[in-house]
């Protein structure tokens, strides 16, 4: 089993169709949405995390290529200053995966990655400026 | 039978003092009772470390050749107060850079010149016959400067309400970024840890107090602004504090930058993160019993900080114990709580500052004057011009 983060782009006149319903049908991928934005008349854009067969998800690709769905790698992650970064707790009040958080004995903040949705909203909230979006190739 | 603070010292000086920090004297009290405790430990230590907005700096940056009165001044562009004689100024923690906006502000210039970085100093004058010079432009640091004072007006609350957004948008204030439909809840508070908790009713802090200040000893030089004494009974045996404040002042050139952090927070602006420390003497048992405080006996309220007014409701009132669980009912729902003060930080002042006591570095103070019982917390009455 494989997981893979995408970000899927749909033309306008793709928007309408029950894309995510083939992907779990006939492919048989587990399908987290962690981003999404439609609106009618306008490109969309949905970034899903993807599990399942090496083979699936590469067929699934093709299927969305063949579809008129372009899509890219997500390649963007968030990275932080542990020198900088004071334990205060502000960046989690505004992470809404639970990837930032807390530890209720010693109070440092911990960061769980396999969480992070890179929602970016813990970027503007950290007082120090101890948070980082990360882009990859 | 009852300790002074004269005799505490005198224990600091022989090295046979005990002191615990204001968490580990809740274990020690329920292990051995108040009375048993209050005989054993002499000091009990409380610590913030926390987003402080009423505070600053006093510099004085030396007579140029030929001298200049200052009249207006900069550092790294963020204005500075040159309102007082020719060559002071105060840098207030909140004034932003007039280039760089939220980014960068007076508590920005504050932690760089404690880092030992170079700040540009700019100032004009019109010029008077005993201080001719019109304009300087110049690289200072902190170690050239004749005196470099902290001298917050308002530090250390006593207790802070915790935050939240009943409306459909973002906002973002003082107190984070609070999402829409009550998302969230922030709260800026050390809880039993912190200082003026602990000695709610002011018996051993007052003018004069040695404290920890951002990483030396400092003193409290006055009440802070707006102190006022709020004593609310809610409970059986459960008292809530709140409004106390201390003006706090220190030299900036003994700090150190892990107890002095700027900040800036999004759409809101510069503030500074303050380590403040303050060692309280166990005079009796009464004072133990303040001392034993748990965050499950401290309570604040729950303000929507979506009403655009100076008395926002509160929604609820809600313990330390459960803000700290990470959650707390509100408004019907499970809502995630914050902090915005570091406790993880505050622990370690309150360790730091019991250390310095016992290698007998750090001696306490007693006030040279009590806090005021009488104060209001006026309101600005608007009343126009003529």
């Amino acid at each position: 089993m494989k997981k893979l983060k995408v970000i899927l782009y749909f033309p306008p006149d793709k928007t309408d169709r029950p894309f995510s319903y083939y992907l779990v049908k006939d492919y048989d991928l587990v399908f987290n949405i962690l981003q999404a934005e439609v609106q009618p008349g306008k490109r969309g854009r949905l970034t899903v995390e993807l599990e399942g067969t090496e083979e699936n998800i590469e067929r699934a690709l093709d299927f969305a290529r063949q579809n008129g769905v372009e899509y890219r790698p997500f390649n963007k992650n968030i990275v932080r200053n542990q020198g900088e970064c004071m334990d205060c707790g502000a960046c989690t009040a505004v992470c809404p995966s639970g990837a930032l958080y807390m530890d209720p004995i010693d109070w440092k903040l911990n960061f769980d990655e396999s969480k992070c949705l890179v929602c970016e909203l813990c970027v503007r909230a950290c007082p120090v400026k101890a948070i980082d979006v990360n882009m990859f190739v | 039978m009852g300790k002074t603070f004269e005799e505490i010292n005198e224990k600091i000086r022989k090295g046979e003092v005990v002191v615990a920090t204001a968490e580990e004297i809740i274990d020690i009290v329920k292990e051995k009772g108040i009375k048993e405790a209050a005989r054993k430990v002499d000091v009990v230590t409380t610590a913030t470390f926390g987003p402080m907005c009423s505070s600053g700096a006093f510099v004085n940056f030396g007579h140029s050749d030929p001298p200049i009165r200052m009249n207006k001044v900069w550092l790294n562009d963020v204005p500075a107060y040159g309102g007082i004689a020719a060559v002071d100024a105060y840098i207030g923690a909140t004034e932003l850079s007039e280039s760089r906006g939220l980014e960068y502000g007076g508590a920005h210039v504050i932690e760089d010149l404690v880092a030992g970085k170079k700040v540009r100093l700019k100032a004009k004058s019109y010029g008077t016959d005993c201080y001719p010079r019109l304009d300087i432009d110049t690289d200072i640091t902190l170690k050239d400067l004749n005196q470099a004072y902290l001298f917050n007006p308002r530090n250390v609350y006593q207790n802070y309400s915790a935050a939240t957004n009943t409306s459909d948008q973002i906002i973002d204030t003082y107190m984070g970024t609070l999402l829409p439909r009550c998302g969230n809840v922030t709260y800026s508070t050390s809880g039993e840890l912190s200082p003026l908790l602990n000695d709610p009713e002011f018996r051993t802090i007052g003018i004069g107090t040695r404290i920890f200040l951002a990483g030396t000893q400092g003193y409290v030089a006055w009440e802070g602004t707006q102190f006022v004494r709020n004593k609310v009974e809610i409970e059986d045996g459960i008292t809530m504090y709140s409004g106390g404040t201390l003006a706090v002042i220190g030299d900036l050139k003994e700090m150190n930058t892990r107890y002095l952090r700027a900040a800036s927070f999004a759409r809101y602006g510069t503030t500074m993160f303050v380590g403040i420390g303050i060692p309280i003497p166990v005079l009796d048992e009464e004072m133990m019993e303040y001392l034993a405080v748990t965050n499950r006996e401290i309570y604040t309220g729950v303000v929507d900080y979506s009403v655009p007014s100076r008395s926002r409701p509160t929604l609820r009132r809600v313990s330390y114990e459960e803000l700290r669980s990470g959650s707390i009912e509100l408004e019907g729902k499970k809502v995630p709580t914050a902090p915005l003060s570091s406790l993880n930080r505050a622990r370690e002042i309150a360790n730091v500052l019991k250390e310095s006591i016992e290698r007998g570095e750090f001696f306490l103070q007693e006030p040279v004057q009590m806090m005021p019982t009488n104060r209001e917390f006026k309101p600005l009455k608007d009343v126009g011009v003529e």
